[in-house]
């Protein structure tokens, strides 16, 4: 959130647009450039209306709200207002995924990727890490659409590497595909990496491929890394519907490549299990020990063809 | 303030072109456009700063047609002024069209496309804050039916239009007292309706929405009060200026409009001229 304040002061068609959260957010921005800090009030359908009558006349809005509240409430506003003018709207998501747990099912967003997905023209971004959350901010500024970011909870364990170039809608090889490639997308990347160590010791090679971007979907990239393995592996902290898995189902099939992908997600039901974002994410098999157990239960099944 | 002044011979061909572009078209929002000419007329007559040559002019004002079903009247209206050839009404949604149902920002003069109701305000309130930042002296006009207002996203603008003391934004209710299903007092009724806009925060003022003197005496006073955004009430009859479509709900929308029809519009039209 910080890099916002930081954007704005090098650039100024950076505005600011919130929706009563955080107290003290971005106190920085707001003592330095008053006249583009707005902190509206629990009004999300206005909150967008307002940042695309901004952007329509060259501004670049930074909205952040919680992830639920900036998807599912206002969705008409963001097809409307935003998508079908193609306007620079940002929309920085609050606790995507399970990061917010200990509230329930209206404040987790399982369904922010499947929504946004069906909008055309809104990039989806999920980065993994704090510098790679940075970096992401850099790229923002000059991205001609609106823009969905998925921020993780902070603190996360950096597995992103500042020596890989970071360009939005380019997915990143982190690990070269061996049998078996994971496709991860946020801080599930780095859920993958560790099921990959896992893996390795008990003699099975996977290669990880970092999707930050869900849509557009790197097809490429993906198409590329999967030519040799026997199995796609997604994993996403998502619906297994609508999300990274169905857009990489989707890749293979319009391609008519045949390729298994096993789609690692929370099943189509809402979670009421609480505790913590990693309660949540074991509970549904999506920690490093039931993802890997997940990918050599399917392999010894012989689903896939040796 | 019963709306039912007498329409002139301007206000009469415009209603002309309305019924050319329903005519190509076969359908449209027939009753929802009728109440909303001489608001719109005026408009651009006389209050807003547009340069039809050149739509994008930074300093313009913006007007927002937020009850985007009205689009017939917004056609005919930017038409008339030059933005597009008056031609392409008689075109309007057939294949390829530039004129759809909907107004959308392909037309030139249209600033925001609209249709899905209650997001005009947001916008304006949006626009209206962006041309502070650029210090610029743009105003913002925005329209809304009073069928829309029905929409909780019109309450928060409005609030956040409050906030901002955005007394150089003006929004206009063409309140003709009928919505889709039937009469506003029976839907979801709105009085008192003044009252509530002044509660929001905003400085009211209501005016016969056909009366073009009115029309231009009220927009002339904006800013009605220093520090506060301005509401207008603008009272009109639906289907104004068709005899048989006044007050009638199922003339709000036709989806399939015969020649027949048309000659009883033109019809009508023509009574209204040598009245």
């Amino acid at each position: 959130m910080e890099m916002i304040g930081k954007l704005a002061q090098r650039d100024e068609r950076v505005v600011f647009v919130g929706s009563d959260l955080g107290a003290g957010v971005l106190a920085a921005m707001r003592a330095a450039s008053p006249e583009r800090f707005f902190m509206e009030g629990v009004s999300e359908q206005a909150i967008i209306g307002i940042a695309a009558g901004m952007a329509m006349d060259g501004f670049i809005p930074y909205v952040n709200t919680i992830a639920t509240f900036l998807t599912r409430r206002c969705y008409e506003q963001l097809a409307v207002d935003v998508c079908m003018h193609g306007l620079p709207v940002r929309l920085i998501a609050s606790g995507g995924g399970a990061v917010y747990a200990p509230l329930g099912p209206t404040h987790m967003a399982f369904d922010d990727f499947a929504l946004l997905r069906a909008l055309p023209g809104m990039t989806i971004v999920a980065p993994c890490d704090a510098p790679e959350m940075a970096r992401l901010m850099e790229a923002s500024l000059d991205l001609a659409g609106p823009l969905y970011v998925r921020i993780a909870k902070g603190g996360d364990p950096v597995v992103s590497r500042a020596e890989l170039p970071f360009t939005i809608g380019r997915a990143i090889l982190l690990e070269e595909p061996g049998d078996v490639l994971f496709v991860g997308t946020g801080v599930m990347t780095t859920r993958a990496l560790a099921a990959r160590e896992l893996l390795a010791a008990r003699g099975i090679d996977v290669g990880m491929l970092h999707a930050h971007t869900v849509a557009p979907l790197d097809v490429k990239a993906i198409r590329d890394a999967a030519r040799d393995v026997r199995l796609v592996v997604t994993v996403e902290e998502h619906f297994r519907n609508g999300g990274l898995g169905s857009a990489v189902v989707e890749a293979f099939a319009d391609a008519g490549v045949a390729m298994p992908v096993l789609r690692c997600g929370f099943p189509p039901a809402y979670s009421y299990a609480f505790g913590s974002q990693d309660h949540v994410l074991t509970k549904n098999g999506l920690d490093p020990a039931g993802l890997a157990r997940a990918v050599e239960d399917i392999l010894a099944a012989r689903t896939v063809p040796a | 303030m019963n709306g039912a002044s007498v329409l002139d011979a301007r206000s009469i061909a415009l209603r002309g072109r309305i019924v050319d572009a329903l005519e190509g078209g076969r359908r449209g929002h027939v009753g929802a456009s009728l109440s909303l000419v001489e608001i719109l007329r005026v408009l651009y007559d006389d209050v807003l700063r547009v340069r039809p040559a050149e739509p994008s002019w930074p300093d313009r004002d913006r007007f927002i047609l937020s009850k985007g079903h009205g689009c017939l009247t917004l056609y005919a209206v930017l038409a008339d002024a030059g933005f597009f050839p008056v031609d392409e009404l008689a075109r309007q949604c057939t294949p390829d069209a530039l004129l759809g149902g909907h107004p959308d920002t392909h037309v030139p003069g249209v600033e925001a496309a609209t249709g899905a109701l209650g997001h005009g305000l947001a916008l304006g309130v949006g626009m209206a804050l962006a041309a502070r930042m650029r210090g610029r002296p743009a105003r913002t006009f925005v329209v809304m039916g009073d069928g829309e207002i029905d929409e909780g996203s019109v309450w928060e603008a409005a609030l956040s239009a409050a906030k901002h003391n955005l007394s150089h934004l003006a929004a206009i209710i063409d309140y003709n007292k009928l919505q889709s299903y039937g009469p506003v007092s029976d839907v979801l009724p709105l009085e008192p309706l003044a009252d509530k806009w002044r509660a929001f925060g905003f400085a009211v003022r209501e005016v016969d929405g056909h009366d073009v003197a009115a029309l231009r005496a009220t927009f002339a006073a904006l800013p009605f009060e220093d520090g506060k955004p301005n509401l207008i009430v603008a009272h009109t009859i639906k289907g104004r200026g068709i005899p048989f479509a006044e007050g009638d709900p199922l003339w709000h929308h036709k989806a399939s409009v015969d020649a027949e029809t048309v000659a009883r519009l033109r019809g009508a039209l023509a009574v209204a001229a040598h009245a």
